[in-house]
């Protein structure tokens, strides 16, 4: 490959001719794309288009038929959910995937276990390195809880929280293990406009202040023209489109998914 | 533990961090205090033998089961055939190694318990729910065979029953009821200490997190499989030692049939009807069970004053246990924990109403 080297400093992701189906109907086929370090990367389409499909291969859920992802420089043509999380990838879920018996404080703990160090004994005896831990871990979440402004709901059990709100809670979760990737899969959906915009602000913040890259699935057009500098189209998981909003918004094949064409 | 052993967000601001603050628990401190100061004063030998023993060692086995199943979402029924793991091994290792005190034989019979368990937790990873429970219920059924069909771990008694060995701690005989009940008292108040400090830690988190949905778990960097393994270990160690007390500090002469699949549904009805997921719940749910019978029997002789056989009244406890937990299941699956949670919020704002 030219110019491996130069890419690898502001790439930090790339689709190789990922292709993937389930019992032979196809999701997605032969895709590429790469996501630049830093950037805010959108990925739209229509429903059953492959968007959500694409990022359970990214970080590992599904395993895809052919092609690879090159996360960091790294190759891998199946790569493990722990192992993604690990080399720091974060996700949250469509449907939210929170522990809905536990509180938030708890749920955002959970997302710091990959750096656990101590052991079973030492936590079950409260020995001093175990307590320490505690307390890091504690206050991270603290600094998380502040940054989403989630302090008040801080010992509720999420399962009693408004849609919107675990939304924001789950977001915290994937963020409080620092990634470097964040995929985001429909933050707003089901959100009102009020909502939409706050997370919308949050999300913008996670990549400016954090440096955190983000590659999200949404479908409401103005956020993505707002929020993304980079977008690309899946229609029947082939991409139709691939650049800024403005040139994804005058792209004919982009509007022809959207719209349909005239016959 | 510093924090450039690994990277972490710069924390964003730094407001100030008001930790769970820890009150002194004195309703807590004031049981313990009755527990371990008045009923051995108060408490006659029938009581302390038959009801109280009893109940603190099925709370302990309920416990064990309740960190499997209420925390980490993994369903067994093979209980008892941890605990009598828990029995057979202690039995032997005071028999064969008679120079270890009776705590060490204690923990190492739980240990071995723990080992059993890790190795029917190892299906774990790959099966779940109902199915996983079926494999629970042949450890059960094969562990219960293995120790009536070899002769060896019974010591080759000819009645295939094991008896308490002499029960020394320290010098100190521990053969009169009072002492057992402080025995198993002071084990069962340790090892819950351990127990809620577990579901307090990270490790009882990522337990929880497995139990509430494991795919989720996974993509957020918890090694579900090993969790999942890590939680049938824990749940056998403290299994282990209940049916080590059970067999020695209750029963007094056990047997495999002690240990059959009826303790193990008992087990999970304590976990059930006490609540699951909760660690009061365990000592609610023995209490309820093992106290439910004598009222209902006393409530027998009291009512009908003696007009219906003993018999009947074995049946009537039945049909009252299993309407019972139907009800639970389907009224308040978290248990009675939960029914008086509830209560205790309504008094605190009585008499206002919500």
């Amino acid at each position: 490959m030219t110019g491996a080297t130069t890419q690898d400093s502001h790439t930090i992701l790339e689709v190789n001719n990922i292709s993937l189906s389930f019992k032979g109907v196809k999701a997605i086929s032969d895709l590429s794309f790469s996501v630049r370090r830093g950037e805010i990367c959108a990925l739209i389409g229509p429903n059953g288009a492959g968007k959500s499909s694409l990022l359970n291969i990214l970080n590992g859920v599904y395993h895809p038929d052919a092609g690879e992802v090159v996360f960091e420089s790294e190759h891998f043509h199946r790569i493990h959910p722990l192992e993604a999380a690990r080399r720091g990838i974060g996700r949250t879920f469509q449907n939210n995937a929170l522990f809905k018996k536990l509180s938030v404080v708890d749920n955002l703990l959970t997302g710091l276990s990959r750096f656990m160090r101590t052991n079973l004994l030492e936590q079950a005896f409260r020995l001093p390195r175990a307590h320490r831990e505690e307390w890091v871990f504690r206050e991270h979440a603290e600094s998380v809880l502040e940054f989403l402004e989630l302090q008040s709901y801080r010992d509720v059990a999420v399962g009693h929280l408004s849609y919107g709100l675990q939304k924001r809670v789950e977001l915290g979760r994937a963020l409080i293990a620092s990634p470097r990737l964040l995929l985001l899969d429909e933050p707003m959906a089901g959100m009102n406009a009020e909502e939409k915009q706050e997370m919308s602000r949050f999300i913008a913040d996670i990549n400016r202040d954090l440096g955190t890259t983000v590659v999200l699935i949404e479908h409401d057009i103005g956020v993505v023209m707002e929020l993304c500098g980079h977008v690309v189209v899946l229609d029947y998981g082939l991409k139709v489109g691939d650049g800024t909003p403005a040139e994804v918004q005058t792209n004919p094949e982009v509007i022809a998914a959207y719209l349909g064409t005239v016959h | 533990m510093s924090l450039h052993t690994y990277t972490l967000p710069a924390p964003f601001d730094n407001a100030p961090v008001h930790l769970v603050g820890s009150r002194a628990p004195w309703p807590l401190l004031v049981l313990l205090m009755i527990a371990f100061g008045v009923v051995p004063l108060l408490g006659s030998d029938y009581w302390l033998n038959a009801i109280l023993i009893p109940f603190l060692v099925l709370s302990l086995a309920g416990l064990g089961l309740n960190l499997l199943t209420g925390y980490t979402g993994q369903t067994s029924v093979g209980s008892a055939g941890f605990m009598a793991v828990g029995a057979f091994a202690t039995y032997n290792l005071l028999l064969r190694v008679p120079v270890l005190p009776l705590p060490v034989a204690l923990i190492l019979g739980g240990l071995f318990a723990a080992a059993v368990g890790w190795v029917v937790g190892i299906p774990s990873s790959r099966i779940k729910g109902f199915y996983l429970m079926v494999t629970t219920l042949a450890a059960q059924f094969f562990l219960e065979w293995i120790f009536s069909k070899f002769p060896w771990f019974y010591n080759n008694a000819s009645s295939g029953t094991i008896s308490a060995p002499n029960l020394v701690l320290f010098g100190h005989d521990l053969n009169t009821p009072t002492h057992r009940y402080l025995f198993t008292l002071s084990v069962v108040t340790l090892l819950t200490w351990v127990a809620v400090n577990l579901v307090k830690s990270q490790i009882g988190r990522n337990w929880m997190a497995i139990r509430d949905m494991d795919t989720a778990a996974a993509v957020i960097g918890i090694p579900v499989d090993r969790y999942k393994r890590q939680a049938f270990t824990v749940s056998s160690f403290y299994l282990g030692i209940a049916g080590a007390l059970w067999a020695f500090f209750y029963l007094g002469t056990a047997s495999a049939s002690s240990f059959d699949i009826n303790r193990s549904f008992q087990i999970l009805f304590i976990i059930i009807i006490g609540g699951m997921g909760s660690i009061a719940g365990n000592f609610i749910g023995a209490a309820f069970i093992s106290l439910l019978p004598i009222l209902l029997s006393f409530a027998g002789q009291v009512l009908l004053g003696g007009a219906i056989d003993t018999g009947q009244i074995q049946n009537l406890q039945k049909i009252i246990f299993g309407t019972l937990i139907i009800w639970f299941l389907i009224k308040e699956p978290d248990g009675l924990v939960r029914l008086i949670l509830n209560l205790r919020e309504r008094l605190s704002v009585w008499p206002l109403r919500f």
